[in-house]
Protein backbone atom coordinates (compact mmCIF):
# COMPACT_ATOMS: atom_id res chain seq x y z
CA UNK A 1 0.00 0.00 0.00
CA UNK A 2 2.44 2.59 1.06
CA UNK A 3 4.64 1.93 -2.50
CA UNK A 4 1.58 2.59 -4.28
CA UNK A 5 0.86 6.13 -2.22
CA UNK A 6 3.31 7.11 1.10
CA UNK A 7 0.29 9.12 2.79
CA UNK A 8 -1.86 5.99 2.48
CA UNK A 9 -2.53 5.83 6.06
CA UNK A 10 -1.71 8.99 7.12
CA UNK A 11 -3.58 12.28 6.99
CA UNK A 12 -2.61 15.43 8.02
CA UNK A 13 -2.00 14.88 11.70
CA UNK A 14 0.27 12.30 10.87
CA UNK A 15 0.40 8.61 10.65
CA UNK A 16 -3.04 7.01 11.29
CA UNK A 17 -1.41 3.31 12.84
CA UNK A 18 0.23 3.32 16.23
CA UNK A 19 -0.13 6.77 16.91
CA UNK A 20 -1.97 9.00 18.38
CA UNK A 21 -1.85 13.01 19.50
CA UNK A 22 -0.12 13.85 23.20
CA UNK A 23 -2.78 14.37 25.56
CA UNK A 24 -1.52 17.67 27.37
CA UNK A 25 -1.66 18.94 23.45
CA UNK A 26 -4.87 18.80 22.74
CA UNK A 27 -5.95 20.40 26.02
CA UNK A 28 -3.15 22.89 26.57
CA UNK A 29 -2.26 24.69 23.24
CA UNK A 30 -5.51 26.72 22.71
CA UNK A 31 -5.04 28.15 26.49
CA UNK A 32 -1.49 28.37 25.94
CA UNK A 33 -1.14 30.40 22.93
CA UNK A 34 -4.40 32.53 24.37
CA UNK A 35 -2.21 33.63 26.97
CA UNK A 36 1.06 33.85 25.31
CA UNK A 37 -0.89 36.54 22.82
CA UNK A 38 -2.09 38.24 25.82
CA UNK A 39 1.67 38.40 26.85
CA UNK A 40 3.21 39.41 23.81
CA UNK A 41 1.87 43.16 23.62
CA UNK A 42 3.46 43.69 27.27
CA UNK A 43 7.54 43.42 25.57
CA UNK A 44 6.80 46.69 23.53
CA UNK A 45 7.33 50.14 24.80
CA UNK A 46 4.44 52.32 23.84
CA UNK A 47 5.25 55.48 25.44
CA UNK A 48 2.93 57.44 22.92
CA UNK A 49 -0.29 55.62 21.67
CA UNK A 50 -1.52 51.91 22.41
CA UNK A 51 0.15 50.30 19.16
CA UNK A 52 -1.85 46.84 18.77
CA UNK A 53 -4.80 45.84 19.33
CA UNK A 54 -5.37 43.08 22.31
CA UNK A 55 -3.92 40.31 20.41
CA UNK A 56 -5.40 38.07 23.36
CA UNK A 57 -8.87 38.57 22.08
CA UNK A 58 -8.36 38.24 18.46
CA UNK A 59 -6.65 34.48 19.42
CA UNK A 60 -9.41 33.74 21.15
CA UNK A 61 -11.99 34.45 18.91
CA UNK A 62 -9.99 32.96 16.14
CA UNK A 63 -9.72 29.96 18.02
CA UNK A 64 -13.62 30.21 18.79
CA UNK A 65 -14.30 30.28 14.79
CA UNK A 66 -11.80 27.57 13.73
CA UNK A 67 -12.82 25.05 16.49
CA UNK A 68 -16.53 25.79 17.94
CA UNK A 69 -17.18 23.98 20.95
CA UNK A 70 -13.40 23.39 21.92
CA UNK A 71 -13.38 25.54 24.92
CA UNK A 72 -16.24 25.96 27.63
CA UNK A 73 -18.44 28.65 27.17
CA UNK A 74 -17.26 30.26 30.55
CA UNK A 75 -13.29 29.98 29.18
CA UNK A 76 -13.56 33.77 28.53
CA UNK A 77 -13.49 34.09 32.42
CA UNK A 78 -10.67 32.83 33.69
CA UNK A 79 -8.37 34.21 30.30
CA UNK A 80 -9.94 37.20 30.42
CA UNK A 81 -9.12 37.28 34.09
CA UNK A 82 -5.36 36.71 33.00
CA UNK A 83 -5.61 39.33 30.31
CA UNK A 84 -6.51 41.65 33.01
CA UNK A 85 -3.55 41.59 35.21
CA UNK A 86 -1.15 42.12 31.94
CA UNK A 87 -3.32 44.48 30.19
CA UNK A 88 -3.18 47.60 31.83
CA UNK A 89 -7.42 47.68 31.66
CA UNK A 90 -8.84 47.87 35.03
CA UNK A 91 -9.23 44.32 36.65
CA UNK A 92 -12.66 43.00 35.75
CA UNK A 93 -12.81 44.52 32.00
CA UNK A 94 -11.62 41.62 29.86
CA UNK A 95 -14.01 38.94 32.03
CA UNK A 96 -17.01 40.90 31.49
CA UNK A 97 -15.77 41.56 27.47
CA UNK A 98 -14.71 37.71 26.84
CA UNK A 99 -17.58 36.25 28.62
CA UNK A 100 -20.15 38.11 26.89
CA UNK A 101 -18.43 37.61 23.50
CA UNK A 102 -18.39 33.87 24.42
CA UNK A 103 -22.05 34.02 24.95
CA UNK A 104 -22.93 36.25 21.62
CA UNK A 105 -20.52 34.20 19.39
CA UNK A 106 -22.34 30.51 20.34
CA UNK A 107 -25.77 32.44 19.89
CA UNK A 108 -24.58 33.69 16.45
CA UNK A 109 -23.82 30.05 15.89
CA UNK A 110 -27.21 28.36 16.77
CA UNK A 111 -28.56 30.95 14.51
CA UNK A 112 -26.51 30.57 11.93
CA UNK A 113 -25.36 27.05 12.08
CA UNK A 114 -23.39 27.07 8.07
CA UNK A 115 -20.83 29.70 7.88
CA UNK A 116 -18.08 30.67 5.81
CA UNK A 117 -14.70 32.39 5.77
CA UNK A 118 -16.21 35.99 5.35
CA UNK A 119 -19.29 35.50 8.01
CA UNK A 120 -16.53 34.48 10.20
CA UNK A 121 -14.25 36.99 9.58
CA UNK A 122 -17.05 39.89 9.38
CA UNK A 123 -18.43 38.41 13.02
CA UNK A 124 -14.61 38.35 14.55
CA UNK A 125 -14.90 42.37 12.98
CA UNK A 126 -17.58 43.60 14.56
CA UNK A 127 -16.51 42.08 17.73
CA UNK A 128 -13.13 43.32 17.78
CA UNK A 129 -14.50 46.61 16.84
CA UNK A 130 -17.04 46.26 20.10
CA UNK A 131 -14.41 45.55 22.15
CA UNK A 132 -12.09 47.93 20.85
CA UNK A 133 -14.70 50.74 21.60
CA UNK A 134 -15.17 48.86 24.73
CA UNK A 135 -12.03 49.06 26.47
CA UNK A 136 -11.46 52.33 25.31
CA UNK A 137 -14.58 53.73 27.44
CA UNK A 138 -13.45 51.42 30.54
CA UNK A 139 -10.15 52.31 30.47
CA UNK A 140 -10.54 54.43 33.40
CA UNK A 141 -9.25 57.33 31.35
CA UNK A 142 -10.88 60.16 30.36
CA UNK A 143 -11.61 59.99 26.68
CA UNK A 144 -9.91 62.87 25.03
CA UNK A 145 -10.64 63.47 20.89
CA UNK A 146 -7.00 63.10 20.92
CA UNK A 147 -6.71 59.17 22.64
CA UNK A 148 -9.34 58.27 20.04
CA UNK A 149 -7.83 59.51 17.00
CA UNK A 150 -4.48 57.91 18.08
CA UNK A 151 -6.28 54.43 18.96
CA UNK A 152 -8.30 54.21 15.71
CA UNK A 153 -5.52 52.13 13.90
CA UNK A 154 -5.92 49.40 16.09
CA UNK A 155 -9.41 49.25 15.24
CA UNK A 156 -8.00 48.88 11.65
CA UNK A 157 -5.34 46.46 12.57
CA UNK A 158 -7.63 44.26 15.03
CA UNK A 159 -9.72 43.95 11.71
CA UNK A 160 -6.88 43.18 9.25
CA UNK A 161 -4.88 40.69 11.94
CA UNK A 162 -7.92 38.23 11.99
CA UNK A 163 -7.46 35.75 8.81
CA UNK A 164 -3.43 35.98 9.89
CA UNK A 165 -4.23 35.16 13.50
CA UNK A 166 -6.72 32.54 12.07
CA UNK A 167 -4.38 31.09 9.69
CA UNK A 168 -1.55 30.63 12.53
CA UNK A 169 -4.65 29.36 14.95
CA UNK A 170 -4.84 26.58 12.26
CA UNK A 171 -1.30 25.60 12.39
CA UNK A 172 -1.48 25.49 15.74
CA UNK A 173 -4.73 23.47 15.83
CA UNK A 174 -2.63 20.89 13.48
CA UNK A 175 0.29 20.84 16.15
CA UNK A 176 -2.55 20.49 18.56
CA UNK A 177 -3.92 16.98 16.97
CA UNK A 178 -0.68 16.16 15.14
CA UNK A 179 -0.03 12.06 15.97
CA UNK A 180 3.43 12.27 17.56
CA UNK A 181 2.95 9.83 20.34
CA UNK A 182 3.84 6.20 19.62
CA UNK A 183 1.92 3.84 20.62
CA UNK A 184 3.45 0.63 22.30
CA UNK B 1 -17.77 25.85 9.66
CA UNK B 2 -21.54 24.27 11.16
CA UNK B 3 -21.03 23.76 14.94
CA UNK B 4 -20.32 19.47 15.51
CA UNK B 5 -23.95 17.59 15.97
CA UNK B 6 -22.59 16.80 18.96
CA UNK B 7 -23.28 19.89 20.55
CA UNK B 8 -26.88 19.90 19.52
CA UNK B 9 -28.89 18.53 23.07
CA UNK B 10 -31.34 17.04 21.62
CA UNK B 11 -33.50 15.19 23.72
CA UNK B 12 -30.60 13.88 25.81
CA UNK B 13 -30.93 15.59 29.66
CA UNK B 14 -27.44 15.09 30.05
CA UNK B 15 -26.88 17.40 27.13
CA UNK B 16 -29.38 19.94 27.56
CA UNK B 17 -28.00 20.46 31.52
CA UNK B 18 -24.55 20.62 30.67
CA UNK B 19 -25.50 23.11 27.73
CA UNK B 20 -27.74 25.12 30.14
CA UNK B 21 -24.64 24.86 32.98
CA UNK B 22 -22.34 26.73 30.40
CA UNK B 23 -24.92 29.25 29.57
CA UNK B 24 -25.35 29.67 33.26
CA UNK B 25 -21.52 29.84 34.30
CA UNK B 26 -20.98 31.81 31.26
CA UNK B 27 -23.93 34.29 32.21
CA UNK B 28 -22.44 34.42 35.67
CA UNK B 29 -19.03 34.81 34.82
CA UNK B 30 -20.26 38.02 32.64
CA UNK B 31 -21.90 39.36 36.07
CA UNK B 32 -18.82 38.69 38.02
CA UNK B 33 -16.71 40.62 35.47
CA UNK B 34 -19.17 43.56 35.69
CA UNK B 35 -18.82 43.93 39.23
CA UNK B 36 -15.44 43.71 39.45
CA UNK B 37 -14.77 46.08 36.79
CA UNK B 38 -16.68 48.91 38.58
CA UNK B 39 -14.87 48.08 41.80
CA UNK B 40 -11.87 48.76 40.13
CA UNK B 41 -12.86 51.64 38.30
CA UNK B 42 -14.27 52.76 41.52
CA UNK B 43 -11.08 51.89 44.03
CA UNK B 44 -8.43 51.22 40.81
CA UNK B 45 -5.64 50.45 43.79
CA UNK B 46 -8.04 47.64 44.60
CA UNK B 47 -6.16 45.10 42.29
CA UNK B 48 -2.88 46.08 42.61
CA UNK B 49 -1.32 43.42 44.46
CA UNK B 50 -2.69 40.69 41.77
CA UNK B 51 -1.42 42.69 39.16
CA UNK B 52 2.24 43.20 40.96
CA UNK B 53 2.79 39.00 41.39
CA UNK B 54 1.87 39.12 37.88
CA UNK B 55 4.42 42.07 36.77
CA UNK B 56 6.63 39.69 38.92
CA UNK B 57 6.23 36.87 36.42
CA UNK B 58 6.41 39.10 33.79
CA UNK B 59 9.47 41.23 34.05
CA UNK B 60 12.53 38.80 33.87
CA UNK B 61 11.53 37.62 30.26
CA UNK B 62 10.85 41.41 29.21
CA UNK B 63 14.31 42.76 30.99
CA UNK B 64 15.97 40.27 27.86
CA UNK B 65 13.72 41.83 25.06
CA UNK B 66 14.23 45.07 26.77
CA UNK B 67 18.14 44.25 26.26
CA UNK B 68 17.62 43.22 22.52
CA UNK B 69 15.66 46.67 22.37
CA UNK B 70 18.66 48.53 23.57
CA UNK B 71 20.40 46.78 21.35
CA UNK B 72 18.40 46.98 17.95
CA UNK B 73 18.18 51.19 18.73
CA UNK B 74 22.33 51.07 18.82
CA UNK B 75 22.57 48.96 15.72
CA UNK B 76 19.76 51.56 13.78
CA UNK B 77 22.00 54.69 15.13
CA UNK B 78 25.59 53.58 14.23
CA UNK B 79 23.70 52.76 10.53
CA UNK B 80 21.81 56.15 10.44
CA UNK B 81 25.61 57.84 11.44
CA UNK B 82 26.82 56.70 8.86
CA UNK B 83 25.31 59.04 6.33
CA UNK B 84 26.23 62.40 6.55
CA UNK B 85 28.88 61.38 9.10
CA UNK B 86 31.18 64.21 7.98
CA UNK B 87 29.32 67.26 8.46
CA UNK B 88 27.42 65.86 11.74
CA UNK B 89 31.26 65.46 13.06
CA UNK B 90 31.84 69.15 12.47
CA UNK B 91 28.76 70.20 13.81
CA UNK B 92 29.27 67.95 16.78
CA UNK B 93 32.41 69.72 17.54
CA UNK B 94 31.54 72.70 17.15
CA UNK B 95 28.16 72.18 19.67
CA UNK B 96 31.02 70.51 21.93
CA UNK B 97 33.52 73.54 21.99
CA UNK B 98 29.73 75.86 22.89
CA UNK B 99 28.71 73.04 25.52
CA UNK B 100 32.25 73.12 27.15
CA UNK B 101 31.78 76.56 27.47
CA UNK B 102 28.25 76.73 29.19
CA UNK B 103 29.06 73.79 31.74
CA UNK B 104 32.20 76.21 33.00
CA UNK B 105 29.51 78.72 33.75
CA UNK B 106 27.45 76.19 34.70
CA UNK B 107 29.78 75.05 37.28
CA UNK B 108 30.67 78.63 38.28
CA UNK B 109 26.72 79.26 38.64
CA UNK B 110 26.62 75.98 41.00
CA UNK B 111 29.50 77.63 43.05
CA UNK B 112 27.94 80.59 43.79
CA UNK B 113 24.40 79.05 44.05
CA UNK B 114 25.79 76.81 46.90
CA UNK B 115 27.34 80.00 48.10
CA UNK B 116 24.21 82.16 48.31
CA UNK B 117 22.28 78.64 49.58
CA UNK B 118 24.77 78.69 52.75
CA UNK B 119 24.27 81.95 53.60
CA UNK B 120 20.63 81.37 53.98
CA UNK B 121 21.27 78.12 55.30
CA UNK B 122 19.28 76.10 53.36
CA UNK B 123 19.86 72.71 52.90
CA UNK B 124 19.65 71.15 49.16
CA UNK B 125 21.14 67.63 49.58
CA UNK B 126 21.08 66.30 46.12
CA UNK B 127 18.84 62.79 46.58
CA UNK B 128 20.23 59.78 45.79
CA UNK B 129 18.44 57.52 43.37
CA UNK B 130 16.04 54.56 45.47
CA UNK B 131 17.21 52.24 42.27
CA UNK B 132 18.45 52.10 38.91
CA UNK B 133 16.08 50.26 36.95
CA UNK B 134 15.28 49.11 32.64
CA UNK B 135 11.54 50.59 31.59
CA UNK B 136 10.89 46.55 30.23
CA UNK B 137 7.54 46.79 28.72
CA UNK B 138 4.61 48.66 28.50
CA UNK B 139 0.32 48.28 28.63
CA UNK B 140 0.74 48.06 24.47
CA UNK B 141 -2.87 47.69 23.95
CA UNK B 142 -4.60 49.49 26.09
CA UNK B 143 -5.62 53.23 25.90
CA UNK B 144 -4.29 53.78 29.09
CA UNK B 145 0.04 54.44 29.23
CA UNK B 146 1.86 52.32 31.71
CA UNK B 147 5.28 51.11 32.00
CA UNK B 148 6.51 48.38 33.64
CA UNK B 149 10.14 48.83 35.56
CA UNK B 150 12.27 46.15 36.34
CA UNK B 151 12.84 47.46 39.80
CA UNK B 152 10.05 46.71 42.92
CA UNK B 153 9.68 46.75 46.50
CA UNK B 154 12.86 44.58 47.15
CA UNK B 155 14.91 47.16 46.28
CA UNK B 156 13.01 50.12 48.00
CA UNK B 157 10.49 51.66 45.27
CA UNK B 158 7.28 53.09 46.82
CA UNK B 159 4.38 54.07 45.00
CA UNK B 160 4.04 57.65 44.40
CA UNK B 161 8.05 58.03 43.58
CA UNK B 162 9.22 59.90 40.32
CA UNK B 163 10.82 57.95 38.18
CA UNK B 164 13.55 60.11 35.58
CA UNK B 165 15.70 59.30 32.61
CA UNK B 166 19.23 61.24 32.06
CA UNK B 167 16.87 63.50 29.86
CA UNK B 168 13.96 64.23 32.12
CA UNK B 169 10.80 63.35 33.81
CA UNK B 170 9.70 60.01 33.06
CA UNK B 171 6.21 59.84 35.33
CA UNK B 172 5.66 58.26 38.45
CA UNK B 173 5.48 55.10 40.28
CA UNK B 174 1.80 53.98 40.15
CA UNK B 175 1.72 50.14 42.09
CA UNK B 176 4.73 47.60 43.11
CA UNK B 177 5.04 44.25 42.84
CA UNK B 178 8.06 42.64 44.43
CA UNK B 179 10.73 43.02 41.75
CA UNK B 180 8.83 45.29 38.88
CA UNK B 181 6.67 48.04 39.32
CA UNK B 182 4.26 50.48 37.11
CA UNK B 183 4.89 53.28 36.46
CA UNK B 184 2.55 56.22 34.99
CA UNK B 185 3.70 57.78 32.57
CA UNK B 186 3.18 61.35 31.33
CA UNK B 187 1.40 61.01 28.39
CA UNK B 188 -1.31 58.87 30.19
CA UNK B 189 -3.98 61.33 30.43
CA UNK B 190 -4.60 61.13 33.83
CA UNK B 191 -1.26 62.50 34.46
CA UNK B 192 -1.19 66.08 35.65
CA UNK B 193 2.27 67.28 37.00
CA UNK B 194 3.01 70.71 38.23
CA UNK B 195 5.54 72.71 36.13
CA UNK B 196 7.35 75.88 35.43
CA UNK B 197 9.08 77.64 32.62
CA UNK B 198 12.64 77.23 33.05
CA UNK B 199 14.08 80.68 32.59
CA UNK B 200 11.18 82.42 34.65
CA UNK B 201 8.11 81.59 37.06
CA UNK B 202 5.80 80.66 34.63
CA UNK B 203 3.86 78.27 36.13
CA UNK B 204 1.76 76.08 34.67
CA UNK B 205 0.36 72.08 34.88
CA UNK B 206 0.89 69.60 32.20
CA UNK B 207 -1.37 66.82 31.22
CA UNK B 208 -1.03 64.24 29.35
CA UNK B 209 -3.29 64.32 26.28
CA UNK B 210 -3.06 60.37 25.59
CA UNK B 211 -1.46 60.65 22.71
CA UNK B 212 2.07 61.36 23.28
CA UNK B 213 1.82 64.95 24.13
CA UNK B 214 1.55 67.22 26.80
CA UNK B 215 -1.08 69.93 27.21
CA UNK B 216 0.47 72.68 28.90
CA UNK B 217 -2.40 75.31 31.30
CA UNK B 218 -1.11 77.81 32.38
CA UNK B 219 -2.51 78.89 36.06
CA UNK B 220 -2.41 82.34 35.88
CA UNK B 221 -4.74 82.97 32.94
CA UNK B 222 -4.32 86.38 30.51
CA UNK B 223 -1.92 87.06 28.18
CA UNK B 224 -0.41 84.42 27.16
CA UNK B 225 3.89 84.63 27.55
CA UNK B 226 4.54 81.22 26.29
CA UNK B 227 6.49 80.76 22.93
CA UNK B 228 7.18 77.62 21.13
CA UNK B 229 10.39 76.21 21.97
CA UNK B 230 10.33 77.09 25.84
CA UNK B 231 11.07 74.70 28.41
CA UNK B 232 8.96 73.31 30.70
CA UNK B 233 10.88 72.08 34.22
CA UNK B 234 9.10 70.74 37.21
CA UNK B 235 7.85 73.51 39.76
CA UNK B 236 8.34 71.06 42.59
CA UNK B 237 4.63 72.13 43.97
CA UNK B 238 2.97 68.76 45.49
CA UNK B 239 6.56 67.54 46.68
CA UNK B 240 6.82 64.47 44.41
CA UNK B 241 9.40 65.76 42.51
CA UNK B 242 12.60 67.39 42.96
CA UNK B 243 12.10 71.15 41.11
CA UNK B 244 14.13 71.91 37.81
CA UNK B 245 13.81 68.53 36.18
CA UNK B 246 13.24 69.31 32.42
CA UNK B 247 9.47 68.02 32.05
CA UNK B 248 8.74 69.07 27.90
CA UNK B 249 9.22 71.87 25.15
CA UNK B 250 6.72 74.10 23.91
CA UNK B 251 5.49 72.87 20.18
CA UNK B 252 2.35 74.48 19.82
CA UNK B 253 0.85 77.70 21.46
CA UNK B 254 -3.12 77.59 22.50
CA UNK B 255 -5.15 80.06 24.02
CA UNK B 256 -4.59 78.55 28.10
CA UNK B 257 -1.23 78.02 27.64
CA UNK B 258 0.28 75.43 24.64
CA UNK B 259 1.09 71.46 23.42
CA UNK B 260 4.30 70.61 24.56
CA UNK B 261 6.57 67.86 23.54
CA UNK B 262 8.53 65.00 25.86
CA UNK B 263 11.84 65.54 26.83
CA UNK B 264 12.60 62.04 27.59
CA UNK B 265 10.61 59.58 26.00
CA UNK B 266 10.24 56.30 27.83
CA UNK B 267 10.62 54.37 24.39
CA UNK B 268 13.97 55.94 23.70
CA UNK B 269 15.15 55.20 26.89
CA UNK B 270 17.50 52.73 28.21
CA UNK B 271 17.74 53.19 32.26
CA UNK B 272 15.89 54.88 34.42
CA UNK B 273 16.19 56.11 37.96
CA UNK B 274 13.72 55.86 40.42
CA UNK B 275 14.03 58.96 43.02
CA UNK B 276 12.60 59.21 46.91
CA UNK B 277 9.69 61.52 46.97
CA UNK B 278 11.34 64.62 47.31
CA UNK B 279 9.52 66.53 50.26
CA UNK B 280 8.17 62.98 51.90
CA UNK B 281 7.13 64.67 55.16
CA UNK B 282 5.23 67.36 52.75
CA UNK B 283 3.40 64.84 50.57
CA UNK B 284 2.44 63.03 53.70
CA UNK B 285 0.96 66.09 55.71
CA UNK B 286 -1.08 67.04 52.04
CA UNK B 287 -2.24 63.96 51.77
CA UNK B 288 -3.55 63.85 55.30
CA UNK B 289 -4.81 67.39 54.77
CA UNK B 290 -6.57 65.94 51.54
CA UNK B 291 -8.99 62.81 53.49
CA UNK B 292 -9.39 65.18 56.36
CA UNK B 293 -10.82 68.10 54.45
CA UNK B 294 -11.25 67.30 50.55
CA UNK B 295 -12.27 70.87 49.60
CA UNK B 296 -8.98 72.66 51.06
CA UNK B 297 -6.49 73.16 48.08
CA UNK B 298 -3.29 74.09 49.61
CA UNK B 299 -1.35 74.54 46.20
CA UNK B 300 -0.71 77.87 45.30
CA UNK B 301 -3.41 77.22 42.59
CA UNK B 302 -6.42 79.00 43.84
CA UNK B 303 -7.17 80.76 40.78
CA UNK B 304 -7.92 77.66 38.63
CA UNK B 305 -11.00 75.54 38.85
CA UNK B 306 -10.66 73.75 42.57
CA UNK B 307 -10.34 70.06 40.63
CA UNK B 308 -7.07 71.58 39.07
CA UNK B 309 -5.22 72.22 42.07
CA UNK B 310 -6.71 69.36 43.59
CA UNK B 311 -4.69 67.45 41.39
CA UNK B 312 -1.43 69.36 41.52
CA UNK B 313 -2.02 68.34 45.26
CA UNK B 314 -1.92 64.58 44.60
CA UNK B 315 0.53 65.38 41.38
CA UNK B 316 -1.15 62.89 38.98
CA UNK B 317 -3.31 60.74 41.43
CA UNK B 318 -4.94 58.20 39.66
Amino acid sequence: MERLDPRARSDIYGSRINRAPYPWRVRLVPYASIMTASLLPVLLIADTMPMLPSLGFLVLLAWRMVRPGLMPLWAGAPLGAFDDLVSGLPFGCAIFLWSLAMIAIELIETRFPWRGFWQDWFAASVFAVIYWLATLLFSGASITPEMVGVAAPQALIAVLLYPIITRMVAGLDRFRLARARKLD
Amino acid sequence: MAPPSSRRSGFSKKAQFSLFTGYLLAGAAALLGAVLLTLSLWQPAAFAPLRGVAGDVVTPAATGTATARAGGQGIFASIAGYFNAGAQNAELRRENELARIRLAEADAIAAENRRLKGLLGLRDGESKPVAVARLVGSTATSGRRHAFLSAGSAQGVRSGMPVLSERGVIGRVLETGRNSARVLLLTDSESVLPVRRATDNVIAFAEGRGDGLLRIRLVNLGVNPLKVGDMMVTSGAGGYYRPGVAVAVIAKITADGGIARLVAEPAATNFVSVLPVHEATAVAALEGMDIGAPDASPSPAASTSASASAAAAATAEE
